[in-house]
C-alpha cells in the first residue's frame, strides 16, 4: 500500500538538491560509459578469433612461428584423410612509409589461396590480372582506401625479415563477403618471394610459414590435426596443427595480461563511482536526520524510512545507468571510427548492457546501505535533536 | 578608524579541521579520487618498468650488428663469412688472446607452455632462446649466475633468466626442455639486474646452429675499444660492400624495442585516467558544495568579522587541495605495493615474451601528486566561488 507513496516521495527527494543529484547522475553515466567501452574493447579483441572459420586448420612449425616448414610438406598434408585442400602463406612483415603504418602482408600461393578463402571477393578480371603479374598484389579495400591505392599503382615495401625493397603492383582490391572479413590484408605471390629469396639467401628458399588446410568435414578437426602432426613427428621440422580459431586465439593470449588489466580497470571505475554515490547518500541522509525522525514520530515505520533512502539512491543510480547505456552506443561508434582499422568489429554486446545495468543497481544499493540502516535505527528523540 | 582586518587569511588548521569534521564524507571522496590516482600511478609505473627493463639491457660500449632492414635480432641473418669480416673492422676491443671481442649470436623464438594457476588450458609463450659464446658472456658482465652454473660449450645445456625461472613456465635447474630435435638440460639460473636478458634462455651458439640446422647467425655483438671507436666501426661497416648490415649500440638497440609497447600502455592508461578523473572530480565537487552549504552561517560570520572574499575562496580551495593531496598519498601508497608485481606479456615489436616489474620513480610520484591536487582544485573552484559570493546578511540568516 505504501509503496507508491514511498516511490513518489523518494523521487521527489531526489530533486531537492538539484545540483548534487545532477552531478551524481552525470558521474554514474560517465562511469557506465567507460565501463561499457572498456568491456567492449576486450570483447573486440576476442571477436577476431571468434569469426574464424571452423573448417580450416593451420599447420606451423612446432618450435614457434619464427621457424618455417619445407614446401614439400604441402603434398604430404594433402594426402592426409579428411583434407579437401591445402594452401600456404608466409608472413612478410615489410614496412610501408614507416613502422607506424602496419597492415598484415602475406606471400600466398596464388593458384590455391583464393579457392580456400572464398570470402575475399574481387572480380574475375582482377583475379586473372593478378595471376598473370608476378609482382601483382591483392589488397583489402580498407587499406586501399586509407592509402589511396588504385588498380595499377606501384607499392614499395621495405623488407625486415626478407631484405631489400620490394615493388608490388596493385592488381586487385577485395572486399569481404560480409562484415566479418578482415579487409586490411596485402596478399602477393609466394613464387615472387621464393625466387628472390632463392637468389639472395639460398638456405631459406622453398620454405613456408604456415600451411592452411581445408577440411572436408569441420567436425574432423581434431583427428585430422593429430594425423598431420604424427606424419611429421621426429622429422627435421615437427608441426603443430590447430584450428584457425585456436591459432588466432593464441595471438590474443599473448596480450592477455593487458586485457586482464583493462578488465580490472573497468571494475575499478565502478568502485570509484560507488564511493561518489555513497558520499552523496551519506550527506543527504545526514542533512535529513530530523526529517526522518519527524516521519517516524508521525507513525511511519522504520522500514518506510529505510525504503525512502534506498528508493532515492536507486532512482539516482538507475537514471545515471540508463543514460550511460544509451550514450554508450554513439560513443562506441565514434570510438570505432577514431581507432581506424584497429578493431574489425566494435559492438556492445547484450552481456555488457546487462552488466552496466546490474552495476547501476549494485551502486544504488551499496550507496544506500549504510545511511538507510543507520537512519532507520536512529531513535526519534536523538533524530529530532540532531543538527545537520 | 579602520575596522578589524585580519592580517593573514584563514589559518591552515581551520582548513584541515573542516575536512576532519566530516570524516565519512572526506574518506569516501578521497577514496574515489585515490582509486583514480592508483590507476594513473600503476600505468605510469608499468610503462616506466618496461622502459627500465629494456633500456637497461646491454651496454653502451657494445654494438649489435644485424642485417639491413631487420628491426629485431630474430629477423636478422649474418652468415659465417660476414661474421668473420666484422671481426676485422677497426675500433674493436680485443680479448686476452688478442682476437677481437666479438660474439656470434643465434636468436630463436621457442614456444614454451605457460601454465596459469587454475586455468585448465596452457598457453604458449614465445620465449627468446639466445645462443652465445664465451666472448658474449665476457662482454655482458652484468649477467651473474644465481643458481647452478654456466652452460658448457659443446653441450646441450641452457641457463635461464631469472624472470623465466620465476615465471609460470615451470623451468628450474635440472629440468629438461625439448626443442630442435633434442633435449636441453637447464643447468643454471642467471640474473642480469632486471634487464630484458632475464626473459631469455641462453645456451651455446654453435649448438643452437646445429640443432636448428641454421647456416647463419642472427647477429654479431662487438665490444668497442673507446669513445671514438663507434664512429670508426660504423663507417667501416657502411663502406664494406660484402655485407649489408646495420649496427647500433647495444643499449639503444634494446631500448628502441620497448618504445611501442610503453607508448601503448601510457596512452591507454592516460586516456582511462582522464575519463575516470571526471567521476572523481564530480565527487570532490559534491563534497565541496555540501561543505559550503553546511557552513553558510559560518561563512557569513567570517565575512562579518572582516575576512575578505579572497580569504574565503582561498580557504575552500586549500580544503579541496588538501583533499586531493590526501587522496593522492593514499593512491600512491596503494600503488607502491604494485612494485611487487611481475608482469609477463608479449612485446609485439619483437613478438617475444618479456618479463618486467613495475617501478615507482620520484618523477612519477610528483606527477601523480600534482594530478591529485589538480583534481582537487578543479572540483573545489566552483564551490569556493559560490562560498565567496554569499551575501553576508543572507548567509547569517540562513538556518
Amino acid at each position: 500500500m505504501l509503496l507508491p507513496y514511498t516511490l513518489k516521495l523518494a523521487s521527489k527527494n531526489m530533486w531537492r538538491h538539484r545540483l548534487r543529484s545532477t552531478l551524481t547522475v552525470t558521474g554514474i553515466a560517465i562511469a557506465m560509459i567507460s565501463f561499457g567501452l572498456l568491456r567492449t574493447v576486450v570483447d573486440a579483441w576476442y571477436e577476431g578469433a571468434a569469426l574464424a572459420s571452423a573448417s580450416r586448420l593451420i599447420t606451423r612449425n612446432e618450435v614457434s612461428l619464427g621457424f618455417s616448414l619445407p614446401l614439400t610438406y604441402g603434398e604430404r598434408i594433402r594426402k592426409t584423410d579428411g583434407v579437401a585442400g591445402v594452401t600456404w602463406a608466409n608472413w612478410f612483415g615489410g614496412i610501408y612509409i614507416d613502422a607506424k603504418h602496419r597492415f598484415p602482408q602475406f606471400a600466398v600461393d596464388a593458384a590455391s589461396y583464393f579457392q580456400l578463402y572464398p570470402e575475399y571477393v574481387f572480380s574475375d578480371k582482377e583475379k586473372s590480372d593478378f595471376l598473370r603479374d608476378r609482382r601483382g598484389v591483392v589488397v583489402g579495400q580498407k587499406i586501399a582506401q586509407e592509402y589511396g591505392w588504385k588498380i595499377g599503382d606501384t607499392v614499395p615495401l621495405k623488407g625486415t625479415f626478407y631484405p631489400g625493397t620490394w615493388q608490388f603492383h596493385v592488381r586487385g582490391i577485395y572486399h569481404g563477403e560480409d562484415g566479418k572479413v578482415d579487409e586490411t590484408q596485402f596478399l602477393f605471390h609466394w613464387d615472387y618471394l621464393n625466387e628472390t629469396v632463392k637468389a639472395l639467401l639460398p638456405s631459406r628458399a622453398n620454405s613456408v610459414g604456415v600451411f592452411i588446410v581445408y577440411l572436408k568435414n569441420a567436425n574432423a578437426a581434431a583427428t585430422v590435426s593429430a594425423a598431420i602432426d604424427s606424419t611429421f613427428k621426429n622429422s627435421l621440422a615437427e608441426t603443430r596443427t590447430e584450428t584457425q580459431k585456436a591459432f588466432q586465439l593464441s595471438f590474443v593470449a599473448m596480450v592477455d595480461t593487458i586485457l586482464v588489466a583493462i578488465q580490472t580497470v573497468a571494475y575499478v571505475v565502478i568502485l570509484i563511482i560507488m564511493a561518489v554515490m555513497a558520499n552523496t547518500m551519506a550527506m543527504t541522509a545526514r542533512e535529513r536526520t530530523r526529517e526522518y525522525a519527524t516521519l517516524k514520530a508521525l507513525g511511519f515505520h522504520d522500514s518506510f524510512v529505510f525504503m525512502l533512502i534506498v528508493g532515492e539512491s536507486m532512482a539516482i543510480a538507475l537514471v545515471g545507468g540508463f543514460a550511460g547505456v544509451v550514450l554508450s552506443f554513439p560513443l562506441a561508434k565514434a570510438f570505432h571510427q577514431a581507432t581506424g582499422r584497429l578493431f574489425m568489429v566494435f559492438d556492445i554486446t547484450p552481456t555488457t548492457i546487462a552488466l552496466q545495468l546490474a552495476a547501476a543497481v549494485l551502486i544504488g544499493l551499496c550507496a544506500a546501505a549504510v545511511p538507510a540502516y543507520s537512519s532507520s535505527r536512529i531513535r526519534i528523540v536523538d533524530g529530532l535533536r540532531a543538527v545537520a | 578608524m579602520k575596522g578589524f582586518i585580519p592580517a593573514r587569511g584563514l589559518s591552515f588548521a581551520y582548513v584541515a579541521r573542516n575536512l576532519w569534521a566530516r570524516k565519512l564524507t572526506t574518506l569516501l571522496t578521497a577514496g574515489g579520487m585515490a582509486l583514480v590516482i592508483f590507476v594513473f600511478a600503476t600505468v605510469l609505473m608499468m610503462a616506466e618498468g618496461l622502459r627500465h627493463t629494456l633500456g637497461g639491457t646491454g651496454s653502451y660500449h657494445n654494438a649489435v650488428v644485424t642485417s639491413q632492414g631487420a628491426q629485431t635480432e630474430v629477423q636478422s641473418t649474418v652468415d659465417r663469412q660476414q661474421a668473420a669480416i666484422i671481426e676485422l673492422f677497426p675500433g674493436l676491443a680485443s680479448n686476452a688472446q688478442g682476437r677481437a671481442l666479438a660474439s656470434q649470436e643465434v636468436l630463436v623464438l621457442v614456444n614454451l607452455p605457460k601454465s596459469h594457476a587454475g586455468a585448465a588450458s596452457k598457453t604458449l609463450a614465445n620465449t627468446v632462446v639466445r645462443g652465445t659464446t664465451a666472448n658474449g658472456l665476457a662482454m655482458r658482465p652484468q649477467v651473474k649466475i644465481v643458481e647452478g652454473r654456466l652452460f658448457r660449450t659443446g653441450h646441450s645445456e641452457l641457463m635461464v633468466g631469472a624472470g623465466v625461472a620465476r615465471g609460470s613456465h615451470g623451468v628450474k635447474v635440472g629440468s629438461t626442455l625439448h626443442f630442435g630435435l633434442r633435449d636441453w638440460t637447464v643447468v643454471g639460473v642467471f640474473d642480469s639486474g632486471n634487464s630484458g636478458f632475464d626473459s631469455e634462455l641462453w645456451g651455446d651458439s654453435e649448438q643452437m646452429m646445429q640443432a636448428f640446422r641454421r647456416q647463419a647467425f642472427s647477429s654479431v655483438l662487438v665490444r668497442l675499444r673507446d669513445a671514438e671507436s663507434y664512429a670508426l666501426f660504423t663507417r667501416a661497416l657502411a663502406a664494406d660492400t660484402r655485407l649489408k648490415a646495420n649496427s647500433q649500440r647495444e643499449s639503444v638497440f634494446y631500448a628502441d624495442q620497448s618504445e611501442q609497447l610503453a607508448n601503448f600502455i601510457s596512452i591507454l592508461g592516460k586516456t582511462i585516467t582522464v575519463i575516470f578523473s571526471i567521476g572523481a572530480i564530480i565527487g570532490a565537487m559534491i563534497t565541496m558544495y555540501a561543505s559550503v552549504a553546511n557552513r553558510t552561517v559560518e561563512i557569513g560570520t567570517l565575512r562579518a568579522l572582516g575576512f575578505r572574499r579572497s580569504n574565503i575562496v582561498s580557504a575552500f580551495l586549500q580544503e579541496a587541495m588538501l583533499l586531493g593531496l590526501l587522496s593522492g598519498v593514499l593512491g600512491l601508497l596503494a600503488a607502491s605495493f604494485m612494485q611487487m608485481l611481475e608482469i609477463s606479456t608479449t612485446n609485439m615489436q619483437t613478438f617475444s615474451e618479456i618479463v618486467f616489474t613495475l617501478i615507482l620513480t620520484p618523477m612519477i610520484a610528483v606527477q601523480v601528486l600534482c594530478f591529485a591536487v589538480f583534481m582537487g582544485i578543479v572540483g573545489g573552484v566552483l564551490p569556493a566561488v559560490r562560498a565567496a559570493r554569499l551575501n553576508i546578511v543572507d548567509a547569517l540568516r540562513a538556518a
